[in-house]
């Protein structure tokens, strides 16, 4: 349970998706001159990922792995589909995209009516699949993998709202000519990635 | 089929493959229209893997071969893709070459293959390469859709190599794993910011900020 907690906590704050890895900066940029929009779009993101990373999570550990496949016939135990990983991987996320899209516009039309373009999107979010390949390269268990994919959404979200609230306030300030736009928000997420850097020291 | 034969032969020669037109769709995303500094596309790995100039060359090269690769193949099938299936189509071609890079670079460069970890697979993700397919490979011939993937390419390659040779440099003096200060007999103890993610945020917005003041390009 300790761990479990750890891992969420690095995930959200020390780990941050945005600002140690970089993982789904162009809609984060793309996406962040408004709060409301903003926080739309990390709610889907942290949705997905919290679905997508133990499902895959599901099909590395019990189709692609060597020796993975004993469970349907002992003649299998030899094959090694782990080159497919990629593949296996964009085709879970782009399904789970499209049932969570399916499942939010049933369930709840108001939300699905303010996330609207942002759900598609979020197949070539590169955080989707980021998550998913660092939850192998680091070898969680199941529960591990869950808190890992829901704590990486929750940072992302956390990330994006910030910035957004930044730029909207941006907005009133007199920022040179060239740099205005794209090169000033560049600026601020490395100044905020500074800031992230605080909680470097914090362990559980 | 002889006819046809002479058709695309004909069409060819009205317009070459480095015809000015052509020449233009490489030289563009060089400049003014640079696939990371003005389209904002596949900023991830622009920032991720430039710590070092070697694995930024080899994340470009990648690149290049993978979007390069994928446009031809999207391009040549382009009349035969449903336009509601299209994504996945895209995905699956651009998937099937990232697999390829991958298990070639782990087979000879396995050192770098190791360092770069995630970002070779997070190239399938890498917004420069669906967004080139969709905006460009769909609706033209297979030549010109080679020159504007070589283009884009190289403008994401330049602005990788710009960006990692300041955050090599400056944050642990040093080219291509070439210690440059302590060569010319310098001390220079290197400046850990740069290393961090948050040096790069700013190495490119500063790179953003000269590009746009020498070509004029502004935003709202």
């Amino acid at each position: 349970m300790e761990n479990l907690i750890s891992i969420g906590v690095r995930s959200i704050f020390i780990d941050n998706m945005i600002f140690a890895y970089f993982l789904g900066m162009c809609s984060y940029l793309a996406v962040s001159k408004k709060v409301k929009t903003a926080f739309g779009l990390g709610v889907a993101v942290v949705f997905v990922l919290g679905f997508t990373v133990p499902i895959n999570w599901l099909i590395q550990n019990h189709i692609l792995n060597q020796g993975s496949l004993a469970w349907i016939s002992p003649e299998l135990a030899t094959i090694d589909l782990t080159f497919l990983q990629f593949i296996v991987f964009i085709a879970v996320i782009a399904s789970m995209v499209q049932l969570t899209e399916m499942a939010i516009e049933k369930f709840s039309p108001a939300l699905y009516g303010s996330l609207g373009i942002f759900l598609p999107l979020i197949a070539v979010n590169c955080a989707i699949l980021g998550g998913a390949l660092f939850m192998i390269g680091r070898s969680y268990t199941l529960p591990e993998a869950t808190v890992f994919g829901l704590g990486s959404g929750i940072g992302w979200l956390l990330a994006i709202v910030a910035l957004a609230g930044i730029r909207e306030k941006m907005k009133y300030s007199n920022v040179p000519g060239p740099l205005r736009g794209l090169g000033i928000t560049f600026i601020l997420v490395g100044l905020m990635s500074l800031g992230f850097l605080s909680f470097l020291g914090f362990s559980l | 089929m002889s006819t046809e034969v002479a058709e695309v032969k004909e069409v060819k020669k009205s317009e070459p493959l480095f015809s000015k037109k052509n020449r233009k769709l490489v030289s563009n995303p060089l400049d003014i229209d640079n696939p990371i500094t003005v389209q904002v596309l596949g900023i991830c790995s622009a920032l991720a893997v430039t710590t070092q100039m070697k694995p930024a060359f080899t994340m470009a090269v990648s690149l290049v071969v993978v979007l390069i690769a994928s446009s031809m193949v999207i391009s040549a099938l382009r009349n035969t893709i449903p336009s509601r299936i299209r994504i996945v189509v895209q995905l699956a071609v651009i998937a099937t070459f990232v697999i390829l890079v991958d298990q070639v670079l782990k087979a000879f460069v396995y050192d770098i293959s190791k360092q770069l970890s995630v970002f070779v697979g997070l190239i399938i993700t890498n917004c420069i390469v669906m967004g080139r397919l969709e905006a460009f490979s769909m609706g033209n011939k297979i030549g010109p859709s080679f020159m504007d993937a070589l283009g884009n390419g190289l403008g994401y390659g330049i602005i990788l190599m710009i960006v990692a040779f300041f955050r090599e440099l400056l944050g642990s003096g040093a080219i291509f794993g070439f210690k440059v200060f302590e060569s010319i007999g310098l001390k220079y103890p290197g400046n850990g910011l740069l290393l961090l993610p948050a040096g790069a945020c700013i190495v490119v917005g500063i790179i953003i900020w000269v590009q746009r003041s020498l070509n004029g390009y502004r935003e709202g």
